[in-house]
C-alpha cells in the first residue's frame, strides 16, 4: 500500500459542526481512511497520533492566549493547512466580541469574571499564521469538503469558487427573492452552499461570508432604498461573518 | 389539407390548445410553458393549458417583478419569465464526460441520460432571437457544440406574439420583436377579446405544418386579422425602454476610459445576477473533480460569468480587478464587440438583465449616460429606482 498522508483535524473557539461535516460523510468516510490516515481527530478518537501530518484541518477562531500559542505549533506541524469554517476564517459568531468591551461582555457570561482567561478579540487563523486554503461556511458544505481533501490528495486547485450566492441560485434556477421584496445577503456573500435560503424563499444570512471583492455599500444602499433601516442592515452583517472585512466594515457604517 | 401551408392564416381555440399539449407530449417532446411559481412566470414543465398562468402578468421594473391580476384570462399575458429558455438549450451544469480507472489504464464514458426532446411553448420574439444567437455561438464556426446542437436540432418551437410589452422591454430597439418573424414552427397570437378565446396560428416549418394539420383550425376571419394586427401594433408602442443603436458599436469601443464605467461599479455588485438571467450570454467554465480514492473523474461544465475574478484568472492573476472593467467587459461586449465575433449584437431587449440586477441597473440609461457624455459639458444624472 502507498503511503497515506496523514490528516490530523484541529479545533479552536468554534461549535464543532464544520468538524463534524468530516463525520457526515457517510457514503464517503470508508474510501477517505483508506486513502488518508487519520492522526489526530479528538472529535471521532482519543487515539491521537504525534505530528509531523499532511494535512491539517483546523476549525475554529483564536480567542484565548493559550490557542494563540497553539495554533502556532499546528502550523509548525502541518505541511497544508486548510481551516474550515467561518470562526476559523473570520474569527465567527463570537467576534462579535470585538464590537463590545471584552470586560463587559465576560461579567454578561460569566458569574466569576476573574476566572476567565480571554483575548479582547475572535481572530481568524490567518491573522494568526499563514492558511493555505480557507473553507467557507457556517457550517461548511461536506460537498466541498470532500472536494478539498481530493484535490489536496491529487496535488490540484480545489474547484471552490469565491464569487457570490447568486451564481449558484440562478443556476439552481430559483427566482430572485431580492427582486420580490425580501432582503437577501446573497449579491455580497460567497458561494458554496448552493443557494439553500433562496430556494426556500429566504434571504440569503451570508453564512458563507464576503465574495470576492464584495460591495457591501451598494447592497447595503438597496437595502435601505427598499425600506431596510440602518439596524437591519447592521444586524443582518454582524453575524457569523462579523469581523470579516466587508461586512466589518459596512456594519460599522450602520452603527448607531 | 391546406391547413398549415405557409400564408394561410388560420384559427384554433382553446380546446385545440390543450390538443396540441397533449400531442406533443405524445410524439416524445418534454413541453415546456410558462407556469406561475414563486411569485413568478417561469418555464417548466407542463402537462396542458391548466397549468398556463391563465390572468396573469408581470409588472417589471429596474431590480422590480411583481404578479398582477389581469382584466381577462389571457393565458401568455405576460412579458418574459425571470429565466431565459437556455436554461433547457444550454443547462447551468452538464457532465460532459466521466472517466473510470481500470489497472494502470481508464475508460471514458459519455454522460448517461440522452438529450431530451423539447417543445416550448411560449417563446417571445427577443428569446426567439436570443435562440439564434445561442445557435451561431455554438452551431456556426470551426467548432460545434454537440450536445447544444442535439438539444437544438429536437427542439420544436411555438412562439406566441406579443399582446403587451414589459416596463423594461426594449426589442423594437435591438430590431427583435415585439412580432415574431422566423426560427419557429408555430406561432400563436392570442386574441381574448371579444370572445371566443381563440389563437391566430401560423406555420413556420414543415414540423409546424404537419402539426397544424393534426389539429381543428379554422381559416381566419379578416376581423381575426384585423384583432391580430392591433395586438402587434399595441405592443410595438408599449416599449418600457428605448437604446439608440446609431453609432453604437463604435461608442462604445472607443470609451475605455469613460468616467462612467467607475460610477456604475459604484452601484454594480459583480453579482453576475444579468449573465445568469440573459438569453444569449453563454459563458462557462469547467470543472475537473476526482473521487477521494482516485477511481474516477468527471468533468463538469457549469454557467459563469463575466463578472467573477476567476474569469480573467491567468498566469498571475486576475486581468479585470475592478468591477468597473468587468462591467465594461460585459456591455461592451453585448453591445459591440459582439457584432465583431459573431455579426450581430448579443441584446436582444427582453429586459431581464434590468429587472434581476438586485440594485436595478439598466443598460439602456448606462448607453445613454455614456452617449451623452461624449458630448463635452453635458451632465449625467442617475435616478436610483
Amino acid at each position: 500500500m502507498r503511503h497515506r498522508p496523514r490528516l490530523a483535524v484541529w479545533k479552536f473557539a468554534s461549535c464543532d459542526g464544520c468538524q463534524l461535516s468530516l463525520l457526515d460523510c457517510e457514503d464517503e468516510l470508508l474510501a477517505l481512511t483508506e486513502a488518508i490516515e487519520i492522526a489526530h481527530f479528538t472529535e471521532a478518537t482519543q487515539a491521537s497520533l504525534p505530528g509531523p501530518y499532511d494535512l491539517s484541518l483546523v476549525e475554529g477562531s483564536i480567542t484565548t492566549p493559550v490557542d494563540a500559542e497553539r495554533i502556532l505549533e499546528v502550523r509548525r506541524q502541518s505541511k497544508c493547512l486548510v481551516t474550515i469554517g467561518a470562526c476559523a476564517s473570520a474569527g465567527g459568531i463570537q467576534a462579535l466580541r470585538n464590537f463590545a468591551g471584552i470586560e463587559d461582555v465576560v461579567a454578561t457570561v460569566y458569574p466569576t469574571p476573574s476566572y476567565i482567561r480571554t483575548l479582547a478579540t475572535s481572530t481568524p487563523i490567518a491573522a494568526h499564521v499563514p492558511v493555505d486554503f480557507e473553507l467557507r461556511g457556517c457550517p461548511i458544505n461536506k460537498a466541498q469538503l470532500l472536494e478539498v481533501i481530493a484535490a489536496f490528495l491529487a496535488g490540484r486547485k480545489p474547484a471552490v469558487s469565491s464569487y457570490s450566492v447568486c451564481i449558484e441560485c440562478k443556476r439552481r434556477g430559483n427566482v430572485c427573492v431580492m427582486i420580490q421584496g425580501i432582503p437577501c445577503l446573497g449579491p455580497t456573500t460567497h458561494a458554496g452552499c448552493g443557494a439553500i435560503c433562496p430556494a426556500y424563499r429566504r434571504g440569503c444570512y451570508g453564512c458563507f461570508g464576503p465574495m470576492e471583492s464584495a460591495n457591501t455599500t451598494a447592497l447595503a444602499r438597496e437595502w435601505q432604498a427598499r425600506g431596510a433601516s440602518s439596524l437591519q442592515v447592521n444586524r443582518a452583517l454582524r453575524s457569523f461573518n462579523a469581523a470579516a472585512e466587508a461586512f466589518q466594515t459596512e456594519a460599522l457604517r450602520h452603527e448607531r | 389539407m391546406t391547413a398549415g401551408q405557409s400564408g394561410m392564416a388560420r384559427c384554433i381555440n382553446l380546446a385545440a390548445l390543450q390538443v396540441l399539449i397533449q400531442l406533443l407530449a405524445g410524439d416524445g417532446y418534454a413541453v415546456i410553458g410558462p407556469i406561475r411559481r414563486d411569485d413568478a412566470i417561469v418555464y417548466d414543465r407542463i402537462a396542458g393549458i391548466t397549468d398556463l398562468p391563465a390572468g396573469w402578468t408581470d409588472d417589471q421594473g429596474p431590480g422590480h417583478y411583481a404578479l398582477v391580476r389581469r382584466g381577462d384570462d389571457a393565458l401568455f399575458g405576460y412579458a418574459v419569465g425571470p429565466d431565459a429558455w437556455k436554461r433547457f438549450l444550454h443547462p447551468p451544469v452538464e457532465t460532459l464526460w466521466r472517466a473510470q480507472r481500470e489497472g494502470d489504464t481508464f475508460t471514458l464514458a459519455a454522460p448517461r441520460a440522452p438529450a431530451p426532446r423539447y417543445a416550448f411553448l411560449g417563446v417571445r420574439a427577443c428569446d426567439l432571437r436570443a435562440i439564434a444567437i445561442q445557435d451561431r455561438v455554438f452551431c456556426q464556426g470551426a467548432y460545434t457544440d454537440r450536445s447544444y446542437a442535439d438539444r437544438r436540432r429536437n427542439a420544436f418551437i411555438v412562439a406566441v406574439h406579443c399582446g403587451g410589452v414589459g416596463g423594461n422591454c426594449f426589442c423594437a430597439s435591438m430590431g427583435c420583436g415585439p412580432r415574431v418573424d422566423a426560427g419557429f414552427d408555430l406561432a400563436l397570437t392570442e386574441l381574448v377579446d371579444p370572445a371566443p378565446h381563440r389563437f391566430l396560428i401560423e406555420v413556420g416549418s414543415e414540423a409546424g405544418a404537419a402539426m397544424l394539420a393534426r389539429l381543428d383550425s379554422e381559416e381566419a376571419t379578416s376581423s381575426d386579422l384585423d384583432l391580430a394586427e392591433s395586438v402587434f401594433k399595441r405592443a410595438a408602442s408599449q416599449m418600457g425602454r428605448h437604446i439608440n443603436t446609431r453609432g453604437l458599436k463604435e461608442l462604445l469601443q472607443t470609451q475605455p476610459h469613460h468616467p462612467r464605467w467607475d460610477e456604475v461599479a459604484a452601484r454594480c455588485m459583480a453579482c453576475g445576477n444579468c449573465t445568469m438571467a440573459c438569453p444569449t450570454c453563454f459563458c462557462t467554465t469547467i470543472e475537473d473533480h476526482g473521487s477521494i480514492d482516485e477511481s474516477s473523474a468527471e468533468r463538469v461544465r457549469t454557467w459563469d460569468s463575466c463578472f467573477t475574478l476567476d474569469f480573467s484568472f491567468i498566469h498571475g492573476g486576475s486581468v479585470r480587478q475592478s468591477a468597473s472593467s468587468r462591467y465594461r467587459q460585459w456591455l461592451t461586449h453585448k453591445l459591440a464587440h459582439w457584432i465583431d465575433q459573431f455579426g450581430v449584437a448579443g441584446c436582444v431587449g427582453c429586459g431581464r438583465c434590468i429587472t434581476w440586477c438586485p440594485v436595478g441597473i439598466d443598460l439602456t440609461e448606462e448607453v445613454a449616460a455614456l452617449r451623452m457624455a461624449t458630448d463635452p459639458g453635458s451632465t449625467v444624472s442617475h435616478e436610483h429606482p
